[in-house]
C-alpha cells in the first residue's frame, strides 16, 4: 500500500505544476457545487422561516363578496361569519384538529400603560390558537378556557410591545388600557419569524363582548388532523362547502371564501425548491464534469509522455492490470486530494457566509427570510465525496485504457 | 532427457501492413541449451529483432511452435505473457531502458515490485546486485548521473535479480565504447557462467566472438548456426 502510494508520488512530483493544475479544475469544479448546494438549502431555510410562525396543515379562511346570484340571493352580498359558523364546524366536520374564530378589532387600537402608548392590531381569538399560529411563549400565559368562559379582560402582548410600553418593568399582572378599557398583561409571546411583529390577544368573548363584536367572528383558523396535501385539500373542500350551504352561495364562487392552505402552499414551495435542487445539481455536475475532462486530457498526456516506461515496465513483467491501476489511482489521487481542497474551501466560505447572514439577519428582517444557514450538510458532502470518486475513476479511465494498450516493443523501439 | 531452454520450431511471422503482409521469419528452427551463450548476427532486417521479440514473449508468432523451458509459449493474453517474462527472462537493452525518475536501487528491485516482494527485502536484494556489479556506492544514483557502461550494468541486475533462466541482450553494447563494450561483456559471460543462458543479439563481430554459438540470420532464415571454436579457447585460457 505504501508502495502504491509512492509510485503515485514519484510520478506527481515530476511535474509538480501539472499536477496542481490539474487538480485546480476538480477543485473548482467541487466548489462550485457545494457553494450552489449550500445556497440552494441557504434558500430553502429561508422560505421556511416563512413558515415558522404557522402550523404546516393550518387552513385559514377569511369571508369574501359573492360574485355569482345562488338561490335567490344576489350577489355583491358580503359574507360574514358568527360564533354559530365556529360552533357548527367545531362540532360537524370531521377532519379539524384546532380551530379558532379570530376577531380584529378596528385597525389601530390605543394601548396605553402609564404614559406610554401606541396604536395595535388587537386579535381576539380561542385558546387553541395557539396550535395553528406558532410563537413562542416568553413569560406567562396564553390566552385559556377560563378567560373564554368567563370573558376575563386579559391580554397576550408581542415582546416589541411590551419593549415600547414597559421598557424594564415586570409586564405581567399590570394593566394596560385598550381602548379605554382595562386589562391584565397574562403573557408575552414572540413571533419566530419577526421580531418585530406586534400582537396584541384578546380572548374572543371578551372581544366582542367588550368591544361591540356581537357574535362576528372576522375569519376562521384551523388546524386539520391529517399532513397530506390530498387529505387537507379534501378537507378544506368540505368545510367550504359546509360553508357554502350555510351562507348561500355557489361552492363555484372563487369571491365568497378566500382560503390559504398552509400545506398546499408549503408543497408548492418544497416543490419550486426540489426542481431548484435538481438544478444546481446539474449545473454542479456539468462543472465537475469541465474538470475531469481536464484531468482525463492531462492524464492522457502524461501517459503519451510515459509510453516508454510503461513498456519497459510491461517488459519486466508489469501486466495490463497493473498498468491500469497506476494510470487510475494517478487519477484518483489527483482528483481526491484537489476535490476534497475544493470541497474543504466551499465549505468553509459557507461557513463564513452563515455567519455574516445570521449577524445581518439580527438587525435585517427581511434577510432571513430570503436566504438563511447556507451550510452543505453531511449528505451533501457524502454526495459530492462519491461524484468525486467517480469522477476520478471516470477521468482516468480512458487514459489508463491507452496506457494498458501500450506494446512494450513498440514503446521500447521508441527513442 | 531435454536439456533445452529455449526450443523454436519452424517459427514464422509476418507483419501484415494494410494489404501487404511482410513475411519477416521464414521458418526458424533453433534450439539452445540451459546455461549456453548464443549470439544472434544478422544485418537490419533480417528479422533478428522480430526472433527476439517472439523469444522474449513481446511478440506473437503465426506457426510453428516455441517452448521456452518446457513450456509450450503460444497465443495468450497479456496478464499471463508479464508473469512469464517476469520469471523466465531478464531483458538487457542497447539504450539500457532504466526508468529515468527512479535511482539505481529502484529500477534494480522493479521486477521484484511485480512479484509482490516486500520493498525492504526486494530493496536488499538490489543493493546485493548491486554490489556484485561493483555499483553498491552507486545505488542513490539517478540513471542521469551515471554513465552508459554503469547504466548497463544496472541493467543487467536488473535482469537478474528476478533469476531467469535466459537473458535476452539486445545490442547491449550497441552505445558503448570499445573499453566498457569489453566489460559488459565480461559480465555477460560471468553471468552465463552462473548457468543462465544468455542470447546476445547483435551485429558486431567483436561480440559474437565472445559466445559459444553463433547463429546468422538472413531474410527470416537461419543462414548458418555454428559453435564458436575461439570461445572454447578462451575458456580454456581462462579456466
Amino acid at each position: 500500500m505504501l508502495d502504491y502510494i509512492e509510485e503515485i508520488l514519484t510520478t506527481l512530483k515530476q511535474n509538480k505544476l501539472r499536477a496542481i493544475m490539474t487538480g485546480f479544475s476538480v477543485s473548482w469544479g467541487i466548489f462550485m457545487l457545494i457553494i450552489l448546494l449550500g445556497s440552494g438549502n441557504g434558500l430553502q431555510n429561508g422560505m421556511e422561516n416563512n413558515f415558522k410562525n404557522i402550523a404546516q396543515n393550518a387552513i385559514q379562511i377569511w369571508p369574501g363578496k359573492t360574485s355569482e346570484s345562488f338561490e335567490g340571493y344576489g350577489k355583491g352580498r358580503n359574507i360574514q361569519f358568527t360564533n354559530e359558523d365556529y360552533d357548527l364546524l367545531k362540532r360537524e366536520m370531521r377532519g379539524i384538529n384546532n380551530i379558532s374564530g379570530r376577531l380584529y378589532l378596528w385597525a389601530d387600537v390605543p394601548i396605553t400603560y402609564g404614559s406610554e402608548y401606541a396604536n395595535y392590531t388587537v386579535t381576539c381569538v380561542m385558546p387553541e390558537f395557539t396550535n395553528i399560529s406558532l410563537f413562542d411563549m416568553i413569560k406567562g400565559r396564553f390566552i385559556n378556557d377560563l378567560d373564554i368562559s368567563d370573558k376575563r379582560k386579559v391580554i397576550v402582548l408581542s415582546q416589541s410591545i411590551i419593549d415600547m410600553l414597559f421598557k424594564d418593568k415586570e409586564p405581567i399582572g399590570e394593566y394596560v388600557k385598550v381602548g379605554g378599557i382595562y386589562f391584565q398583561v397574562v403573557g408575552v409571546i414572540n413571533d419566530p419569524t419577526n421580531k418585530d411583529s406586534k400582537d396584541a390577544i384578546l380572548p374572543i368573548t371578551t372581544g366582542q363582548m367588550v368591544f361591540n363584536g356581537a357574535n362576528r367572528i372576522s375569519n376562521l383558523a384551523l388546524t386539520t388532523t391529517s399532513s397530506s396535501v390530498e387529505e387537507n385539500k379534501i378537507i378544506e373542500e368540505e368545510i367550504k362547502a359546509f360553508l357554502a350551504r350555510r351562507h348561500h352561495f355557489s361552492t363555484d364562487d372563487k369571491e365568497a371564501l378566500h382560503v390559504w392552505n398552509t400545506l398546499d402552499t408549503v408543497k408548492t414551495t418544497q416543490g419550486v425548491f426540489r426542481g431548484i435542487r435538481l438544478f444546481i445539481w446539474i449545473v454542479g455536475i456539468m462543472t465537475v464534469i469541465a474538470g475531469i475532462v481536464g484531468v482525463s486530457n492531462i492524464m492522457i498526456i502524461l501517459v503519451k509522455e510515459r509510453t516508454k516506461e510503461i513498456g519497459i515496465r510491461k517488459a519486466i513483467g508489469a501486466s495490463p492490470w497493473s498498468v491500469i491501476q497506476l494510470v487510475l489511482s494517478e487519477s484518483l489521487f489527483i482528483t481526491a486530494i484537489a476535490g476534497f481542497v475544493g470541497m474543504l474551501a466551499g465549505m468553509g466560505i459557507l461557513y463564513m457566509a452563515s455567519n455574516i447572514i445570521s449577524n445581518i439577519s439580527q438587525t435585517n428582517n427581511m434577510l432571513d427570510k430570503i436566504f438563511y444557514n447556507p451550510s452543505a450538510d453531511f449528505g451533501v458532502a457524502m454526495s459530492a465525496t462519491i461524484v468525486l470518486i467517480l469522477a476520478g475513476l471516470l477521468a482516468g479511465y480512458i487514459p489508463a485504457r491507452k496506457a494498458a494498450a501500450i506494446k512494450p516493443i513498440e514503446a521500447l523501439h521508441d527513442e | 532427457m531435454n536439456d533445452s531452454i529455449i526450443r523454436v520450431e519452424s517459427l514464422h511471422k509476418s507483419y501484415v501492413n494494410g494489404k501487404n503482409a511482410l513475411h519477416v521469419l521464414k521458418g526458424i528452427s533453433l534450439d539452445i541449451k540451459k546455461g549456453e551463450m548464443v549470439s544472434i548476427m544478422g544485418a537490419s532486417g533480417s528479422g533478428k529483432s522480430t526472433l527476439l521479440n517472439v523469444l522474449g514473449i513481446l511478440d506473437n508468432y503465426d506457426s510453428g511452435s516455441y517452448h521456452l523451458d518446457d513450456i509450450h509459449i503460444s497465443t495468450m493474453d497479456e496478464t499471463k505473457a508479464a508473469r512469464y517474462r517476469n520469471k523466465y527472462i531478464g531483458f538487457v537493452f542497447q539504450s539500457f531502458n532504466l526508468i529515468s525518475f527512479k535511482n539505481a536501487m529502484e529500477n534494480v528491485a522493479l521486477p521484484l515490485y511485480y512479484q509482490k516482494v516486500n520493498r525492504k527485502k526486494r530493496n536488499n536484494l538490489a543493493l546485493e546486485y548491486l554490489d556484485r556489479m561493483g555499483l553498491r556506492e552507486w545505488a542513490d544514483h539517478l540513471p542521469s548521473e551515471l554513465s552508459g557502461g554503469q547504466k548497463q550494468r544496472i541493467a543487467i541486475a536488473r535482469a537478474l535479480i528476478s533469476k531467469p533462466k535466459v537473458i535476452l541482450a539486445d545490442e547491449p553494447t550497441g552505445a558503448l565504447d570499445s573499453q566498457t563494450s569489453a566489460e559488459v561483456m565480461e559480465i555477460l559471460k560471468e553471468v552465463n557462467r552462473s548457468g543462465i543462458a544468455v542470447i546476445i543479439v547483435t551485429h558486431e563481430n567483436e561480440i559474437a566472438k565472445n559466445t559459444e554459438r553463433i547463429i546468422r540470420l538472413k531474410d527470416g532464415i537461419i543462414e548458418s548456426n555454428e559453435l564458436n571454436h575461439s570461445f572454447k579457447l578462451q575458456e580454456l585460457e581462462a579456466n
